[in-house]
């Protein structure tokens, strides 16, 4: 059932990943590590069809001995595999030195199996069923970590500077006034300047909680946040990426 | 095992042995105690007796002489079931009483002896045993005088007899009264056995015996049979809720498969399929919603949460979730305060996080005053549009309330509402999986606390009351909520 429905995500996200292409997150090379052999297959389309490169391993064995071979930038690793599971084979790999982000993907989507999933070495961890959106933006996210700059004190985007020490946010010579948590989430987009972002990875990552709410609680925080920065600017930085979530960016539409 | 072998082997039967032995011992001890007082009386008797006798003869042989002595000694011992008696010469010879023989040396010391003797006037050659006194009067003639043993000897026979046979019944009656009740006892047995077998073989209806007596095995088995109501309650309840559950999943999917038919059979614009996939997303995200949902609820619920515990303060948790929803409420026209003491928690953030989240997404939804509410001044309306969320510790309590002037929900259906799917059937035209209560209830069950619904005039006060951490008892805050779990 989620195959169709991620499809329906690709296509809505598609114009974003490729322009994304051009600068700040390039083609990646991802090892998909999933036994069922139609989610896998789906998987590997879909990421070739937005521009990366995936290969497949089925079983946890051959999945450990690609993925030993280092040339990935990020590993989508199912919880429960044949011959080898998930969380052994990212440890195998943690103990081996191997530091390529792991993220697991798994049928058991409660809080302790997260904690469990970082804990054994993972660097993200998504219950399924998921959107391919929702992975996507965090395979992006956690490749970039990998092999990103340094962290930065001030991020910019476009006219917008954001300075992580002093926590003095400007627009163009405008002096911003934001709240610590508006500050914290803005902090979190233009970490990821020119990713998406998904509504969880804020929750997550600025709230700290990893329930998933019933109502459209961030998406009245963004829209907070985006009457601070971008209202009586001729250049909108903030943008929804429908079906998947935020990205601040410079230079769409 | 055989029949008899398995009735050996019982607790009944053992038991029954080792109170045999006791209650032998008991018994020989206590015959022996009065074998021995038995003897030493009748010896004291007979020394009693005795003595007497010889200072009266003695007077008699003082005052009439030796003639008088044989006199009353010859009347005396011809009297029935008289004592013994011999008077000899200095040199040892015979002169009257009623003794024929006497084992040698007796009459050669004074004092008392124990000897055997024969009578005189006995034909028989039977020896009898005397408890005999010699006297030695004036210038060498001696009396003896002394009590035939025979009665003590039968009375001696007679307790030996008696002791026989109260062992013999004592081991028949035993042994016997064991295998009565051990019988009894493996009868009881067998037949719970036989019951939880077949309960275990899956017929939970079945119930244990339990006989008139109230004895320890009835109330054994009154527990048990409460046991197996509480586990057909629960059988029983979890069919329910798979039906319940059947049913409040495939509404959404029938729904979900129709609309995507429904697209398929209409040849329409992309937009048209766009739209239609669109929904299809929409629902499913609703279907994966509730399902999260039921999943936590059953988490919290068996008490697998339990591992990621830890101590923190209830006000964190309250500001964390009023700084999240606060904006929420404000677009909807509702104002969001809140008001938090610090009080320690040891439980899990994350769950009781969300549970106060559900709260509070509940109150944003359904607690908005009723458009009935009288026109009253800006003051009241401002008044009525709050939510308050609250941390308090109260006694050995922490309260996490959230309060609001909404409709609130009658006292009736208050105890319903926190039942799972009861809410889901109520609610099933309003938005969201309405389990929200559900699982803020089951989050402070796993707690070892409750959801406590209750008038705010008007509108509701719901309370997650949650027990405090205190210094040192974090297993008795781990493990008491067990049996408050069942409701």
């Amino acid at each position: 059932m989620h195959e169709k429905v991620s499809r329906a995500m690709v296509t809505e996200i598609n114009p974003v990943t490729s322009s994304a292409n051009s600068s700040p997150n390039p083609s990646m090379r991802l090892l998909i590590i999933e036994d069922d052999r139609e989610s896998a297959d789906y998987l590997v389309k879909a990421f070739r069809e937005v521009g990366h490169v995936a290969d497949l391993a089925s079983d946890g064995e051959e999945g450990l001995a690609l993925a030993d071979s280092g040339e990935y930038d990020v590993l989508v690793v199912d919880r429960m595999l044949p011959k080898r599971d998930g969380l052994s084979l990212i440890g195998t790999l943690r103990e081996k030195g191997n530091r390529t982000p792991a993220l697991i993907l798994s049928a058991l989507g409660q809080v302790d199996d997260r904690i469990k999933g970082l804990r054994a070495g993972g660097d993200d961890y998504l219950p399924k069923p998921y959107s391919f959106a929702e992975l996507l933006a965090r395979v992006e996210v956690l490749s970039r970590r990998h092999g990103g700059p340094a962290e930065e004190t001030v991020y910019k985007v476009g006219d917008l500077e954001l300075d992580r020490l002093s926590h003095r946010v400007a627009r163009g010579k405008e002096e911003l006034t934001l709240q610590p948590r508006e500050f914290r989430l803005l902090e979190y987009l233009m970490k990821h300047a020119g990713q998406v972002v998904t509504r969880t990875m804020l929750l997550e990552n600025v709230w700290d909680y990893h329930f998933d709410p019933q109502t459209n609680v961030i998406d009245v925080h963004i829209s907070r946040l985006r009457s601070k920065i971008d209202k009586g600017f001729d250049r909108p930085l903030l943008h929804t990426i429908r079906g998947a979530g935020y990205m601040i960016r410079d230079g769409i539409r | 095992m055989t029949a008899f072998g398995k009735l050996i082997r019982t607790t009944a039967f053992r038991l029954t042995l080792v109170y045999l032995l006791l209650f032998a011992l008991f018994a020989a001890s206590l015959l022996a105690y009065f074998a021995w007082n038995t003897r030493r009386l009748i010896t004291e008797q007979i020394t009693t007796t005795v003595n007497a006798e010889a200072s009266e003869i003695n007077e008699i042989y003082l005052r009439r002489g030796l003639r008088g002595l044989a006199f009353t000694v010859g009347n005396r011992a011809l009297r029935p079931g008289a004592n013994l008696y011999l008077i000899t010469t200095p040199t040892g010879v015979a002169l009257g009483g009623n003794i024929g023989s006497l084992a040698p040396g007796v009459m050669a010391t004074t004092g008392w002896s124990e000897t055997a003797y024969r009578r005189l006037d006995e034909g028989d050659n039977a020896e009898h045993r005397a408890l005999v006194k010699v006297t030695e009067l004036s210038n060498g003639f001696r009396l003896l005088i002394g009590r035939d043993l025979e009665e003590r000897r039968r009375l001696f026979g007679i307790v030996a007899k008696a002791a026989q046979w109260s062992l013999l019944v004592v081991i028949v009656l035993g042994i016997g009264g064991g295998i009565f009740v051990a019988r009894r006892v493996l009868r009881r047995i067998d037949a719970m056995t036989g019951t939880t077998q077949r309960i275990m073989a899956g017929d939970l209806s079945g119930r244990l015996p339990v006989g008139r007596s109230g004895d320890e095995l009835d109330r054994l088995a009154e527990n048990l049979n409460a046991m197996l109501e509480r586990i057909e309650a629960l059988m029983n309840g979890l069919k329910e809720v798979s039906d319940n559950i059947a049913h409040d999943l495939k509404t959404p999917l029938t729904r979900l498969r129709n609309r995507a038919e429904e697209a398929l059979a209409r040849s329409g614009s992309e937009a048209d399929y766009r739209a239609a996939l669109e929904r299809t997303i929409e629902e499913s995200d609703g279907l994966i919603r509730t399902f999260n949902a039921l999943l936590m609820i059953a988490r919290a619920e068996s008490g697998q949460a339990r591992g990621n515990m830890d101590d923190f303060d209830a006000a964190d948790v309250a500001n964390g979730i009023f700084e999240l929803y606060e904006p929420l409420a404000e677009d909807d026209g509702m104002a969001l305060k809140v008001k938090a003491a610090p009080a320690t928690i040891h439980g899990n953030r994350e769950l009781i996080s969300q549970a106060l989240a559900n709260l509070v997404e509940n109150a944003i939804k359904y607690g908005k005053p009723e458009p009935a509410a009288q026109p009253l001044g800006a003051d009241a309306v401002t008044a009525s549009r709050e939510i308050l969320i609250e941390a308090t510790r109260e006694g050995d309590q922490v309260l996490l309330s959230v309060t609001d002037h909404g409709p609130g929900i009658p006292e009736v259906d208050r105890k319903h509402a926190v039942e799972r799917f009861v809410r889901l059937e109520a609610s099933r035209t309003l938005p969201g999986s309405g389990l929200g209560l559900s699982l803020a209830s089951a989050v402070a069950t796993l707690h070892g606390g409750e959801l406590r619904l209750a008038d705010a005039h008007p509108g509701l006060v719901a309370t997650l009351a949650i027990p405090a951490r205190a210094g040192g008892d974090r297993l008795a805050a781990q493990t008491q909520d067990v049996p408050q779990k069942v409701a």
